[in-house]
């Protein structure tokens, strides 16, 4: 009955962990604070349930299992309202979302322009 | 199965130094207490590997996060020419390579010393001291039982830190952002509960399996300090209340003290617990320093001394 546990529980680790990986390509790749923040905030999250449920299939017991996934309930309330935080300071000290078109003399030359 | 654990000890080695000379070295201040936070949870991985569990617990609480979030606190109170270090000067460069040498020096010779050491350690006389000290985790019946004069130095360390701290100034209050942030409070409001939850449970955890006074005064004490970010402890800004203030910063120590000076008296040796009422009297120090640490982490928040 519980044999397939293990493997199903490995499958989703190594699923989150290519979430993980999608997440910090984005933390490094992405031109603006907003869009790093959407990478990290989306993708690490993901991943991170995807450990933490992987992880509980493999817990000896229920109660440690519970424990696994509390600590990714807990990730995700205090990173959902850390990066608003973040965001909402960042946009208060000024610093303007990248738009797609910046207006002509600003920044207009940069190669990495995502198009 | 080894080579794969040799090869992530070696990457942890390699990581740790790398982290540690950027949080040294970097010019960019903000990159460098990043780079600090990232050296602590890397050491708190590292400890894991050591097998001490509760070592890294209190690491990744205090060393990654509370003093990361102090440093970066500090950082945004700076003025914002203070965000790059200034370059080394020519007559500093001599100090500086002398400095990098003495610690290389001194690192070979603690490596030296540590691979010197008698084997298999110290656990064994521990085992068997273990049934007379009250609790049954090995961890706890070192730090607060048979070697508890470095526990009591340790606290009274962290209390001389917060006097330094006060000894600065007025407090600041606490810092505003450019706009008012809901989300701080409601943070604040949503997690409490479970940051006094958790710290009973690693408190009474603490007496047979990993856990006790410092990752629990720990993590009480990032929950403390979430209040005082978000300014929602004026008590301890109320001259009124700074009696009790001090005398709760401060509890941890006296009872240290307390239990080590009737040990003096009932037994005729400081810090000897009797053995009837080890268990208690762990128990109650236990509580105490939980609670101290759990202040002083908050009080150096506060970069001043409150109520003046």
């Amino acid at each position: 009955m519980t044999e397939w546990l293990d493997p199903l529980g490995r499958g989703l680790i190594v699923t989150g962990a290519i979430f993980f990986f999608a997440g910090s390509l984005g933390l490094v790749r992405f031109p603006d604070l907003y869009a790093r923040l959407h990478a990290l905030t989306k993708a690490d999250n993901l991943g991170l349930g995807l450990i933490c449920l992987g992880l509980a299939l493999q817990a000896a017991t229920v109660a440690a299992a519970l424990k696994v996934l509390l600590v990714w309930g807990l990730v995700l309330i205090a990173s959902s309202i850390g990066a608003t935080l973040i965001a909402s300071t960042a946009l208060a000290c000024g610093l303007r979302p990248r738009q797609r078109r910046p207006p002509p003399g600003v920044n207009g030359q940069e190669e990495d322009m995502p198009r | 199965m080894s080579a794969l654990t040799l090869g992530f000890d070696l990457l942890l080695v390699v990581g740790l130094s790398w982290l540690a000379w950027q949080a040294l070295f970097d010019p960019h201040r903000f990159s460098a207490v990043v780079h600090f936070m990232a050296f602590g949870l890397l050491m708190a991985l590292v400890w894991v590997r050591l097998d001490a569990i509760d070592i890294a617990l209190a690491e990744a609480a205090i060393g990654a996060g509370v003093t990361g979030a102090l440093l970066l606190a500090a950082l945004g109170r700076l003025p914002a020419t203070a965000g790059h270090a200034p370059a080394w000067r020519v007559g500093q460069r001599p100090l500086v390579h002398l400095a990098l040498v003495t610690t290389l020096m001194s690192t070979l010779a603690l490596a030296w010393v540590a691979w010197q050491l008698p084997r298999p350690g110290l656990a064994g006389p521990i085992g068997e001291a273990l049934p007379e000290s009250g609790v049954t985790n090995a961890v706890t019946a070192v730090l607060l039982n048979l070697r508890a004069w470095d526990t009591l130095l340790e606290i009274a360390v962290m209390l001389a830190a917060v006097c330094l701290v006060w000894s600065l100034g007025p407090a600041l209050t606490p810092y505003a952002p450019a706009t008012a942030l809901p989300g701080l409070p409601a943070l604040t409001r949503l997690l409490h509960p479970l940051f006094l939850l958790v710290p009973a449970y690693l408190l009474w955890r603490g007496s047979h399996a990993p856990g006790g006074a410092f990752p629990a005064g720990a993590v009480l004490g990032a929950g403390g300090v979430l209040l005082v970010l978000a300014g929602a402890v004026p008590w301890m800004h109320d001259p009124r209340r700074q009696p009790l203030l001090r005398l709760l910063l401060t509890a941890g120590v006296l009872l240290f003290l307390g239990v080590a000076l009737s040990g003096l008296l009932l037994t005729g040796t400081f810090l000897d617990i009797p053995v009837g009422m080890a268990g208690t009297v762990i128990l109650a120090v236990e509580v105490a320093a939980a609670l101290s640490i759990a202040l002083m982490l908050m009080a150096l928040y506060l970069y001043g001394e409150p109520g003046r």
